[in-house]
């Protein structure tokens, strides 16, 4: 279905990415991801700290409520159940939002999950610009937190295909995994036909000669957007989706920069401590010179207000990674 | 003690466990001893619980930690490893000699300890975390179907910690009468007793305010530590807390006496001194109970 855009200046409900004008989208890829690899691996269970309904696991609680627990709003606990049930051979998927997660739960996730390598996965909804209430409830860098721990894997997806796929990888991989959600009606930006998500895997959807955007989650969708823009004013625009963060595909970021050393990152983040932070690490570790311009949420607490208020707002969208590339080429 | 035996329900007489637990003290004190500091006041203290826990109630196997059906337990804190290591060594898990390596650079045996020394069920130590992965590891087994039970030590300090209330809550919520909570009440916490710190009392009403089965003892009385897990063992549809007050330094007379820290720093002639007093002590015990 196709979502129109909502009644502008109006602080947006919890939503779950930038749906507004999407052509095609899927409702609640997440718990029906979950619910189909339950159906074959009786040992996934699902926890949630009071927000089944906002993170899609609702589904999942009415097709296996036996295997279900509602912790309540208590993430420390969450999390600490969550890695008792996989030091006894569970696989617990376990939701909140990002900011209850990251910011409330972190020592439970460095201690009781991480340095075990439990087999947690953590499952957080509303990353950054995807909601409109505002500092308490935008998780703006979690990233951040979560890269800094060791044994854990970081994926944020771009849309209903990467997350399903996501889902189903993370289920079969062993050790602990934060993984941002998109919930609700969900854009469908990757054909669920072609595209395969794989941990720790890159994918480069544009081959181009004058600018390299590197982007992840749902900024993909964006750069998608920007590189046909960059195409119409007869830019060159590479595109490499890093969808996990951690363990970070170094080899794909230095083969591209290496070609392309005119970067743009995009991210639905803050520009220090993702993504941007990542391609920076990795390109001066290994010597490879780079020109980089980041597009992400600048290091402030954001804004209550809509969805294309604050994208607008915060210069996260599509003309903007454009504007970046335009920049970065013609200085 | 092998797979499948059901230890709870074999008798075990009341003078063989203080053997095992003046044997977890001398272990104890040797640990330290070696280092010359350490958390020994609370390896001494807690030395009658581990002792009733691992050679009375709780099922396992020594040669096959992995065995799903095994009782589980869980230290939250983690500085009272000390005490473990004493336990585990004295149940064959691991070796005596390895004590010697207690504190030591490449050690297993952390000076708080972690998951990774063998018999170590989680890493405690970040105080809080244990009952909530108990709480965890209690779901799991009964959704497997299993019989296995969940032991937590926590210590009165620790109840500072919220996320303990969180998981009480969540205990209570399902229903966990396998789940037991061990509260060491040793009056001590890093910058003095709680009551200066932050009050916790009253400790009995609060756990019980959570809906637990709660009991306090004299922490150091073996006897009246299994009666309590007999009596929690029939009480059902709730988790049990059993709140021990206890006496750090238990056994050696100096210890029990000295000002009360939480961390011990002991003189290299004291060692002897407190090897001595633990054995008259010892010796004194079984005389009354002869």
């Amino acid at each position: 279905m196709s979502v129109s855009a909502p009644k502008t200046g109006v602080t947006g409900n919890i939503l779950s990415s930038d749906i507004y004008g999407a052509e095609r989208t899927a409702a609640a890829p997440f718990g029906e991801a979950l619910i189909r690899e339950a159906e074959t691996n009786p040992r996934i269970v699902g926890l949630t700290a009071d927000l089944g309904k906002y993170t899609d696991i609702h589904l999942f609680a009415n097709r296996f409520p036996e295997r279900f627990f509602q912790i309540g709003m208590a993430e420390q606990n969450l999390i600490s159940v969550a890695a008792g049930l996989a030091r006894t051979g569970f696989i617990p998927f376990a939701t909140t939002y990002c900011v209850f997660a990251t910011r409330r739960a972190y020592d439970f996730i460095a201690i009781g999950a991480a340095l075990g390598s439990a087999n947690v996965k953590i499952i957080a909804g509303l990353p950054g610009l995807t909601t409109g209430y505002g500092g308490t409830h935008q998780g703006i860098e979690d990233l951040a937190l979560m890269r800094s721990i060791p044994n854990l894997t970081v994926i944020d997806p771009c849309d209903a295909t990467e997350l399903s796929q996501a889902v189903s990888a993370i289920a079969r991989h062993e050790g602990p995994v934060y993984l941002r959600l998109l919930r609700g009606q969900v854009p469908v930006v990757f054909d669920p036909d072609a595209y395969q998500f794989e941990i720790g895997q890159a994918r480069l959807l544009s081959e181009g000669t004058d600018v390299a955007i590197i982007s992840t989650g749902l900024m993909t969708a964006r750069a998608l957007k920007a590189v046909a823009q960059l195409s119409g004013s007869g830019v060159s625009a590479a595109l490499l989706h890093v969808s996990t963060l951690k363990p970070f595909d170094t080899e794909a970021v230095l083969a591209l920069v290496r070609r392309v050393p005119r970067v743009v990152t995009a991210e639905n983040h803050f520009t220090t401590g993702g993504l941007a932070s990542a391609v920076a690490d990795a390109t001066v570790d290994a010597g490879v010179p780079i020109h980089l311009k980041r597009v992400g949420i600048p290091n402030c607490f954001c804004e209550s207000g809509s969805i294309p208020y604050l994208v607008q707002r915060y210069r996260m969208d599509s003309e903007d990674i454009a504007a970046a590339a335009l920049e970065m080429i013609h200085k | 003690m092998s797979g499948g035996t059901d230890v709870s329900t074999t008798a075990t007489s009341i003078t063989s466990l203080q053997l095992h637990a003046l044997s977890l003290r001398r272990h104890v004190l040797r640990m330290a001893e070696r280092v010359g500091q350490g958390y020994v006041g609370q390896g001494l203290g807690i030395a009658d619980l581990l002792t009733v826990l691992y050679f009375r109630e709780m099922k396992y196997d020594p040669h096959n930690l992995a065995w799903p059906d095994r009782d589980r337990f869980l230290l939250s804190i983690g500085h009272y490893s000390i005490g473990l290591y004493a336990a585990l060594a004295e149940a064959g898990v691991i070796t005596v000699d390895e004590l010697d390596t207690y504190g030591a650079d490449q050690s297993r045996l952390e000076m708080a300890g972690s998951e990774v020394t063998p018999g170590f069920e989680m890493t405690g130590g970040s105080l809080g975390h244990g009952l909530g992965q108990a709480v965890g590891m209690a779901l799991g087994v009964r959704l497997d179907g299993r019989s296995s039970r969940i032991f937590n030590l926590l210590s009165d300090g620790e109840l500072q910690e919220g996320s303990t209330w969180e998981a009480a809550m969540s205990a209570a919520h399902y229903r966990l009468d396998h789940l037991f909570a061990f509260i060491d009440c040793n009056d001590q916490q890093a910058d003095g007793p709680p009551r200066q710190v932050l009050t916790i009392e009253p400790v009995h009403s609060k756990w019980e305010a959570f809906g637990w089965d709660t009991q306090r003892i004299n922490g150091n009385d073996i006897h009246a530590i299994v009666n309590a897990i007999d009596a929690a063992r029939k009480i059902t549809g709730k988790p049990h807390a059993i709140v021990l007050d206890t006496l750090m330094g238990k056994g050696v007379r100096t210890f029990e006496e000295r000002d009360k820290n939480h961390f011990i720093r002991v003189e290299p002639d004291e060692w002897r001194l407190a090897r001595e007093q633990l054995e008259e002590n010892a010796q004194l015990k079984t005389k009354r109970t002869a």
